[in-house]
């Protein structure tokens, strides 16, 4: 079997694939990304990759850039330097449509959990006629067809961030960027978060999610980006991140060892 | 003292007998008030929401000269209009001097960049909620206005609220502009101008006791209404 990549100068484009001695397009991938402010660089050259029909779990610790990544993969903010690509093509308009990023604190509307839903399906152009029921099978699918007719702000963390999935999914993404959507939640709303996500990616949606949880990453991840410093110090598939990490970085982290260094 | 009390009293009896001449003062000073607030929405709002929820070259001129008009001084707004609807002026010909809608033409302006600048600051504070998700979802510039007047409209009622008051208070402009003719023009604040100057305080004190009813009214209402929009966090 040949070896896969794990580092940041060779990015890595799903697992399976390499085994089989192909060579898989990404579905989006960055290419030397940098971003600068204040003269200070927050991301230095990353390059990696999510792999379609793939979760791929991004780590790091915090200010290690994580979620700028994902923004920047999702077109929210525009590189220094370096390239997005969407199916090996540059990241446009159009291909941008095909994601959805959930933040890490929902966004919610001023208005009732379904016209939340509906909203985003208008936005996509989905027919009026398709959005109520379209709406009402996400609900459902997120176990929140009961609260359909509250105010969503009223929810609470874990509601509003399942309903924030919901709304996601209920667009229909290829893609599913997820900013730390369990952070600050407890074990319950955590694991229908986590089921939801399972869910998604057994339907065929490319997962790529941000966790500071080591253990989070074990249950979910098929392969590991791991940020430090603006840099890519491992990428890889999960199974061998998790169980021979390279980097001193993340050999700290997975240990739960205080790493301050650089 | 006692005379006070008295004129009072004879001002209570005037609301309560229902005098025509003080209902039609009324219902006048309400047509004219509403569509100038109506119109001063129609421009304003989506003005307002489009100098908050965009970058645009200018903007900050646009926004500074918003706030400065929320000040025009009522009667140089009243010779503005007088000078343009006057025969010898460039709308002379539509004929609307001395007539309800000229009044009206003035409260719109008056009220429009109070609407606009109110809006402005309540559309930019949401939309600083909503940008991301709105980039997220690729919400498009119409959808976007909307749906911030939308998620707004409570907040909102209370920008309205400050421009009814403005108009319903408002006396100089349309005075100019309305010319204040018995049965025709004449409304609440010029007519208890007129009465006061003539000594008639019955007539002067009810309607001021019927302008400062009405605007408690409109007021609490806006604030009941507001208050179940904020328990409802839609507010």
């Amino acid at each position: 079997m040949r070896e896969v990549r794990m580092h940041a100068d060779e990015p890595f484009c799903g697992a399976p694939l390499l085994r089989r001695g192909l060579t898989p397009v990404p579905l989006a991938e960055a290419r030397d990304l940098t971003l600068r402010a204040d003269g200070q660089a927050l991301l230095d050259g990353v390059s990696c990759s999510f792999a379609a029909g793939r979760r791929t779990v991004v780590m790091g610790a915090n200010g290690s850039g994580k979620s700028l990544l994902l923004r920047l993969m999702h077109g929210l903010i525009r590189p220094t330097s370096g390239t997005v690509l969407w199916r090996g093509a540059p990241l446009d308009r159009r291909a941008r449509a095909r994601q959805a990023l959930v933040f890490q604190t929902p966004v919610m509307l001023r208005r009732s959990v379904l016209a939340n839903l509906r909203f985003a399906l208008a936005v996509r152009g989905v027919p009026r006629c398709a959005r109520r029921a379209r709406a009402e099978a996400a609900l459902e699918q997120a176990r929140l067809t009961a609260l359909a007719h509250r105010p969503a702000r009223v929810l609470s963390g874990g509601e509003q961030q399942r309903l924030a999935i919901a709304r996601a999914l209920a667009c229909r993404p290829e893609l599913l960027l997820l900013d730390e959507p369990t952070a600050s939640l407890d074990p319950a709303s955590t694991a229908l978060i986590e089921q939801a996500v399972d869910a998604a990616h057994a339907d065929g949606v490319t997962v790529a999610l941000v966790t500071h949880d080591a253990g989070q990453a074990r249950r979910l991840a098929d392969d590991i980006v791991f940020l430090h410093a603006g840099r890519v110090a491992e990428h890889g598939p999960a199974a061998q991140v998790l169980s021979r990490p390279r980097s001193e970085a993340a050999r700290a982290w997975l240990e739960g060892r205080l790493h301050l260094g650089p | 003292m006692d005379g006070f009390a008295e004129v009072l009293g004879q001002a209570l009896a005037l609301i309560l007998s229902g005098d025509p001449d003080l209902v039609e003062i009324i219902g006048l000073s309400l047509r004219v008030t509403l569509s100038a607030v109506a119109l001063g929405c129609v421009l304003g709002l989506p003005l307002g929401a489009v100098a908050g929820a965009f970058r645009f070259p200018g903007r900050a001129a646009v926004v500074v000269l918003m706030n400065a008009l929320m000040g025009l001084p009522p009667v140089v707004v009243g010779l503005l209009v007088y000078l343009s609807l006057s025969a010898s002026g460039p709308l002379g010909v539509l004929g609307l001097l001395y007539t309800p809608a000229a009044m009206i033409v003035a409260q719109t302006v008056l009220v429009t960049p109070i609407i606009a600048a109110l809006t402005r600051q309540v559309v930019e504070d949401l939309h600083g909620e909503y940008a991301e998700q709105f980039a997220s979802l690729g919400v498009g510039p119409a959808h976007r206005v909307a749906a911030l007047l939308w998620d707004a409209r409570y907040s909102l009622l209370t920008v309205v609220l400050a421009g009814f008051g403005r108009a319903v208070a408002e006396v100089g402009a349309v005075i100019i502009v309305g010319g204040n003719i018995n049965h025709v023009t004449r409304v609440m604040t010029t007519t208890i101008a007129l009465e006061t100057s003539k000594g008639n305080l019955e007539l002067a004190l009810a309607l001021g006791v019927v302008l400062l009813a009405l605007a408690l009214t409109v007021n609490a209402a806006v604030m009941a209404l507001r208050a179940s929009a904020v328990r409802a966090a839609y507010a």
